[in-house]
């Protein structure tokens, strides 16, 4: 079996060919702001509504993942996608017009780690050749459907995080070059009982720190760098903690996505980036990057899920907590 | 790991930062307090002015109020001022306005009768609702004692 411990082990070559990143206005202006292939000027791009913004973007990271390397559909196995929104309807939108073989997935926030973990076991199980995985989320449309309007006047809790408008498309083939996919552990839903909305960091950190500690336990491998999702502050800060506790301390080589992706205090985002498409657009471009250019031969990415739901919420039920890792080595 | 639901909460209130309770209070205390004065002017620029009654002055000041709340809703300004102002722009009539405009304008994409028509009442709906029952409470109580 390709398995140790939890973790299953990527035997054949599955390589990360090439990646696309979109993001919106806010993000443009962050850190990364050169890093990424396209940012948008404002919650729109010339569509009627924000939900129809978001699925545009994960179209267009796929059609210009796909011109930039002479892809057509033919060579392209599998489109496995997901978002945030009710019946993830940016994923399946974006597939309607893309007419590719289509898996829709939902895994809240760890979407771009789940999504990219199933199509490297596909490739390696000899399911397909090239499959392309994306994500996406945007600020507005996540905002009216698990808060508030977004004209209500009010005030964002401190541990509040913003979630990022973005998408990014990811190649993943069975040839070529490039960094490549070595293992993958999905996590299980870990849920420590937290119920405030405003803190999904606190709520994720867990399950985060769970997934990691299996992946690493599991692999053995010295990573170079260990990415989460987006914990943002308060989130990184209880995964530091906790490997600390444990005498395995994590933190001279661990970020996290929430906040590479945004300057926290002049960009007024509170505890960090937070939604599928910070850490898609985080890797797609500063990641990505990084690896080409062997700046880091070997990544721990982990793309870490609130499975919150408001009606749950309202229910008093808490918030679980899920993440997904993938090892990645040059 | 060595958590659980009972001592995660104490890591969770370590690591989460508080809210800036004593700056919060002053600017409500501001914020709120502009409002109301700007409702005390235009209340009494009617009794000075129009020669209108106090009585009827009134409920005058409160449509006006709520009208330049719409629009610095629709403008997109009014989530600005709450955003700094907090409790002191959601508590005064202006704030009632703000919850009765946003929902009404964010799904104005679902149409008309679907959308905003019913979905403007979201917020201020519970609002209403109590407001009726104490006003029906208020009203028996005064048949009774009167």
């Amino acid at each position: 079996m390709k398995k140790t411990g939890k973790t299953f082990i990527i035997k054949d070559d599955v390589i990360i060919r090439d990646t696309y990143t979109i993001v919106g206005n806010k993000e443009g202006q962050g850190p990364l702001k050169n890093k990424f292939d396209m940012v948008i000027d404002d919650d729109l791009w010339g569509e009627d509504s924000w939900e129809k913004c978001e699925l545009k973007m994960q179209r267009t990271a796929v059609e210009n993942l796909k011109n930039k390397n002479n892809l057509i559909n033919d060579n392209i196995d599998l489109l496995i996608s997901g978002d945030l929104l009710n019946q993830i309807t940016s994923s399946s939108f974006a597939a309607r017009d893309l007419e590719l073989p289509y898996i829709g997935v939902y895994g809240a926030c760890s979407t771009m780690t789940l999504t990219m973990g199933l199509g490297a076991m596909l490739i390696d199980g000899g399911f397909a050749e090239n499959i392309i995985c994306v994500t996406s989320s945007h600020f507005c449309s996540a905002e009216r459907q698990y808060r508030l309007p977004l004209e209500m006047g009010g005030q964002r809790h401190m541990s509040a995080q913003w979630t990022v408008t973005g998408s990014a498309a990811i190649w993943l083939s069975n040839s070529g070059k490039g960094p490549k996919i070595k293992h993958v552990t999905f996590g299980k839903i870990v849920d420590l009982g937290v119920k405030d909305a405003n803190n999904m960091g606190a709520a994720m950190a867990p399950a985060a720190y769970d997934s990691l500690n299996q992946h690493l336990q599991d692999t053995g491998v010295d990573y170079d760098l260990i990415v989460t999702g987006d914990l943002g502050t308060i989130g990184k800060g209880i995964v530091n903690k906790m490997f600390n506790e444990e005498n395995k301390s994590i933190e001279s080589k661990y970020d996290d996505c929430g906040t590479i992706i945004f300057d926290i205090e002049k960009q007024d985002v509170h505890a960090g980036g937070s939604g599928c498409g910070c850490s898609a657009a985080v890797f797609g471009s500063f990641l990505y990057k990084k690896l080409l250019n062997n700046e880091i031969k070997k990544l721990l990415f982990t793309s870490t899920g609130a499975l919150h739901s408001p009606t749950a919420n309202l229910q008093g039920e808490s918030i679980p907590g899920i993440a997904h890792c993938l090892g990645i080595e040059v | 790991m060595k958590y659980n639901k009972d001592n995660y909460k104490k890591v969770v209130d370590e690591f989460t930062p508080k809210n800036k309770m004593l700056k919060n209070c002053i600017m409500a205390f501001i914020f709120g307090g502009v409002i109301c004065l700007i409702g005390e002017i235009i209340n009494d620029s009617f009794v000075a002015w129009l020669g209108i009654s106090d009585d009827e002055a009134s409920p005058m000041t409160s449509v006006i109020l709520v009208g330049i709340s719409a629009l610095l809703t629709g403008l997109g300004w009014y989530d600005k001022l709450g955003k700094i102002g907090g409790a002191g722009t959601v508590v005064p009539i202006t704030g009632f306005a703000n919850s009765v405009v946003s929902p009404a304008l964010e799904f104005k994409r679902e149409g008309f009768i679907l959308g905003t028509a019913a979905n403007i009442f979201k917020l201020a709906g519970p609002v209403l609702l109590f407001g009726y029952f104490s006003s029906f409470i208020a009203g028996l109580l005064s048949m009774v004692f009167k």
